[in-house]
């Protein structure tokens, strides 16, 4: 919920999974999926459980969606925008627990 | 204080050292495995998992090609897959001149009496990489090779080398080898010790335990570096090569692309450390991009790189000290070692318990630099 | 095709939170030409999010909040320097050139000192459900609100300890969404190893009355508080919609849409890892953080530690850690005074003294420290504390190991949420120190970057062939 009733910000219009939600200009898209009660943002990598917004600072990289076309956004630090289209990501295929790779 | 004893020891716990570590088990040595780090740290453990007959130097094919028979049924030698999968190894041709190079690298094959590599045209490439940038000529392919995870890899011949007997001890850097009637003494800072046999599999620091047995060699350290992006939709299976770039690009199960072939990091064995060079990694990125355009908006999530033993002929030392009948050596592989492990371990084996191989490994000679 | 120019400055800060805007303000003063780069649109940092952009009755409540963070950013506006903003680093060389990406477009800083400000993370807290989603750090939900007035979605329950719990809490209440209850897991026995540690300075007598009267102003709403819950595990079948504990004997379950967690603060060590500085294990802290020396300097020349991201002190040390890190980044570049400089040593020490009482007070609970086995540490590829275990039995006696054969770290969040759980159980298993364990390698890209970015780049690299 918006709660800057004295300075009643512009609001933005977008969409998630071609629903329309709204949200406070300058918000951003995590802030405004939870605040339209979107709480799982995609799924996880192994079990395929849903995944949603954790840390909001960048870090733990759990929020990540599609903006626009373009996968793996982290919504926690994108600014939502007019006519945004926001869309979970398709499902990764499970690794079976091996490593790919690192030194 | 007491030095421990053993049948033979080994030096460098990585994937010849644990290769020689578990064929010789199997004949019944007592083996120790001495290692400075942790298993697998360094290339056995970090490099690109390519199994690959494609391309080798003529002198490696015959010695590929029964390792590839061993990766083939790899779970009966070390009780794990590997993650071994049999997906091709394609080396790619963006030229006619290029595809003629690789025809005639083709026929040298087949002269050797091998037919692993095969060489195809632009259609059958489209077929085999559907994304590739359409103006790629052909390749040469090896339909059998493929490709494994390398630290699954290393840990499986750890862990079969210790279940058939045999003792890896981490921790134990070789800080000086000597000889006294008819024993090997290894000096570690966890005390000395001691076998009638000993061989060297000590990778990138080979150079410096030959140089203990009276045997050297100008082995440089290099650091091949890595990249892995983020997962992408599955749209190549085979271990992709060009031939007239450095490049070796794959796709793993999990989408995960990796990028490498052999740009080079920075290199100090004496700091144990391999570091990325980023004009490496921006080059890297520059061949993809050629190649997959289409990958411009992937995002690379990790990169590294590995400490590898490479000789100026770019193929491995492996056979006999020049100087003593109980002292054998398998490092300098070059960049392409992970492949030949499991028959490099049988090698030596048969070196230690035979007095010979019949594989021929007179090119490998430690002898052939004086 | 982007620029690939490479740009000199004398000085880079990196993360403009209050340590990286004190250093950048200070040293721009001094007349040096000065770059403060920060992934956020505005500065401020974690502290002073929002502040820069607020308005309206969001900007009155964070100015009366943070009245250092709105000075701060007055002062920063008015400062020469060159900011820049939205820009995402994914390299820094111990050469000093840092690599970052802005608006899909690569680019290079050369710098002769770089000053890494970069700020804490909020300590991996793994517990039965931590994955679930609905479960969210109270550093989140401040953030949130910061940001753009939002509150989670209620009802909202609050599970740890630390100062933040107590923080988060106040200000959910003054929007108008108290949290139903806070469940506290602060150890019973902490209490008394803290008392020894109970510092008379005045500024820290300040901090702990501030702590006493958020604790009476919760009281006074009514918000239960379970006090040495243990146990904890987040219940839900898609999301979270419920939070079970032990409290006292009973086993008490409550309904909440919202779990916000939180049992500390750590160093944010990515990039000082990467860098490949020198790390020691904060027994006091229990967390990693870079070695400094008493000038904020690191173990590779030219390069400067700033504020949290160099061991945690909070927002009030962070700009005295800034302004000597900037002080000694000066060294060589302009004049400094030494008057300025010891008044700064000694407010940094008085600030810092309160650290010891809290550090022990709030030391976090076993259960997140070293999770049952069935407990997710590693939350990008899902690994359990018991896959992790087993694989330190079987062989896995380096993080390195666990990673490369297990995945834990291998994810794209490389480590920041599991890492210092990953030393910990490996240190379990082996019965050794943390310290002697030590950590995962990082290696950059230090935040994605993508192939087209990397491809459009010619390195400016001075370095020979090693």
């Amino acid at each position: 919920m918006e709660l800057d009733a004295t300075n009643t910000p512009k609001t933005v219009r977008l969409s998630f999974e071609g629903t329309a939600i709204e949200a406070p200009a300058g918000a951003t898209v995590a802030a405004a999926l939870l605040a339209a009660d979107i709480i799982a943002f995609g799924t996880r990598p192994v079990s395929g459980l849903p995944r949603g917004a954790f840390c909001m600072m960048g870090t733990c990289f759990e929020c990540m969606v599609e903006i626009d076309g373009i996968a793996n956004r982290q919504a926690c630090l994108e600014t939502v925008q007019e006519g945004q289209n926001i869309r979970r990501m398709p499902p990764r295929i499970p690794t079976k627990g091996q490593g790919d790779g690192d030194d | 204080m007491m030095a421990r004893g053993a049948d033979v020891i080994v030096v460098g716990g990585g994937l010849h050292g644990l290769s020689a570590a578990l064929h010789l088990s199997l004949r019944g040595a007592k083996v120790l495995v001495l290692e400075k780090d942790y298993s697998g740290r360094h290339a056995s453990g970090v490099n690109a998992g390519g199994v690959r007959r494609l391309g080798r130097d003529l002198a490696e094919v015959p010695l590929s090609v029964e390792a590839m028979k061993l990766w083939h049924g790899i779970e009966q030698l070390v009780d794990d897959d590997c993650g071994f999968t049999r997906c091709g190894q394609v080396l790619v041709a963006e030229t006619e001149k290029e595809l003629d190079l690789l025809r005639t690298r083709a026929a040298s094959v087949v002269a050797l009496g091998f037919d692993h590599e095969e060489v195809i045209g632009a259609s059958e490439l489209l077929e085999l990489v559907p994304a590739i940038a359409p103006h790629c000529k052909g390749a040469l392919v090896s339909r059998d090779d493929g490709a494994a995870l390398p630290f699954k890899t290393a840990n499986a011949f750890r862990r079969k080398a210790e279940a058939l007997g045999a003792t890896v001890l981490t921790g134990a850097e070789v800080t000086n080898v000597s000889h006294a009637d008819g024993i090997w003494q290894v000096e570690t800072p966890q005390g000395r010790m001691d076998a009638p046999v000993l061989v060297n599999a000590a990778g990138a620091w080979g150079g410096k335990i030959a140089g203990m047995t009276g045997d050297p060699v100008p082995l440089e350290a290099h650091a091949p570096m890595l990249m892995i992006t983020e997962p992408v939709a599955p749209f190549l299976t085979p271990v992709l090569g060009a031939a007239g770039r450095t490049l070796s690009f794959k796709q793993f199960d999990n989408g995960t692309l990796l990028i490498g072939g052999g740009f080079k990091g920075y290199a100090d064995t004496d700091i144990n450390r391999a570091e990325t060079r980023l004009s490496g990694l921006t080059e890297s990125a520059r061949t993809v991009q050629a190649l997959f355009p289409q990958l411009r908006d992937v995002r690379i999530v990790r990169a590294w790189a590995g400490l590898e033993g490479v000789l100026p002929d770019m193929i491995p030392v492996l056979g006999r000290s020049q100087r003593w009948e109980t002292a054998f050596h398998s490092f300098g592989y070059s960049y392409h070692g992970f492949q030949l492990s499991p028959i490099t371990g049988k090698i030596i084996a048969d070196l230690v318990t035979d007095g010979q191989s019949d594989l021929p490994i007179d090119p490998f000679a430690p002898e052939r630099f004086v | 095709m982007a620029t690939t120019e490479c740009t000199q400055v004398d000085v880079a800060v990196l993360g403009a939170g209050p340590s990286g805007m004190a250093a950048a303000i200070h040293a721009a003063e001094a007349g040096v030409d000065v770059a403060l780069i920060d992934e956020h649109p505005q500065a401020g940092g974690a502290i002073w999010r929002g502040l820069a952009n607020a308005s309206g009755s969001r900007r009155q409540t964070l100015l009366r909040d943070y009245p250092d963070g709105g000075a701060m950013l007055d002062r920063l506006g008015a400062a020469k320097l060159r900011r820049i903003h939205a820009a995402t680093v994914w390299e820094v060389t111990r050469d000093r050139v840092i690599f970052y990406s802005q608006a899909g477009v690569a680019r290079q800083l050369a710098a002769r000192r770089i000053i890494l400000a970069n700020g804490a993370l909020e300590r991996p807290m793994p517990f039965p459900g931590w994955t679930m989603p609905g479960v969210l750090t109270a550093g989140a939900a401040q953030i949130m609100l910061k940001t753009s007035g939002i509150t989670p979605p209620g009802p909202v329950v609050m599970a740890g300890s630390g100062p933040l719990v107590l923080l988060v809490a106040a200000q959910l209440l003054e929007a108008g969404q108290p949290p139903e209850a806070i469940i506290d897991t602060t150890p019973r026995g902490n209490w008394k190893r803290a008392l020894r540690h109970l510092p008379v300075q005045s500024s820290a007598r300040q901090i702990l009355a501030k702590g006493l009267k958020l604790k009476r102003d919760l009281r006074r709403a009514g918000i239960p508080v379970y006090r040495g819950a243990t146990d904890l595990e987040a219940l839900g079948d898609e999301t979270v919609s419920g939070v079970r504990f032990r409290h006292r004997t009973h086993m008490t379950t409550l309904n909440c849409s919202t779990l916000l967690v939180h049992c500390g603060v750590v160093p944010n060590t990515q990039i000082s890892r990467a860098i490949g500085l020198d790390h020691v294990w904060d027994e006091t802290g229990q967390f990693w953080r870079p070695h400094v020396d008493d000038m904020q300097r690191s173990s590779v020349a030219g390069i400067l530690i700033a504020g949290d991201g160099g061991g945690i002190a909070g927002a009030e040390a962070a700009v005295h850690s800034g302004r000597i890190a900037a002080m000694a980044a000066l060294d060589g570049l302009a004049d400094v005074s030494e008057t300025a400089f010891d008044h700064e040593r000694k407010a940094l020490a008085r600030h810092k003294a309160i650290r010891p009482f809290l550090d022990t007070f709030y030391a976090p609970a076993a259960e997140f420290q070293r999770p049952g086995n069935d407990t997710i540490v590693c939350r990008c590829e899902e690994v359990t504390a018991g896959q992790i275990r087993q694989l330190v039995r079987q062989g896995c006696h380096d993080p390195n190991a666990v990673k490369s054969l297990g995945r834990a770290g291998m994810g794209p969040c490389q480590g920041r949420y599991c890492g210092q759980t990953v030393s910990r159980l490996v240190a379990e298993v082996r019965n050794e120190p943390v310290s002697d364990v030590g950590y995962f390698r990082l290696r950059p890209p230090i935040k994605p970057v993508t192939l087209g970015e990397l491809a459009s780049l010619t390195p400016d690299e001075a370095r020979n062939d090693g």
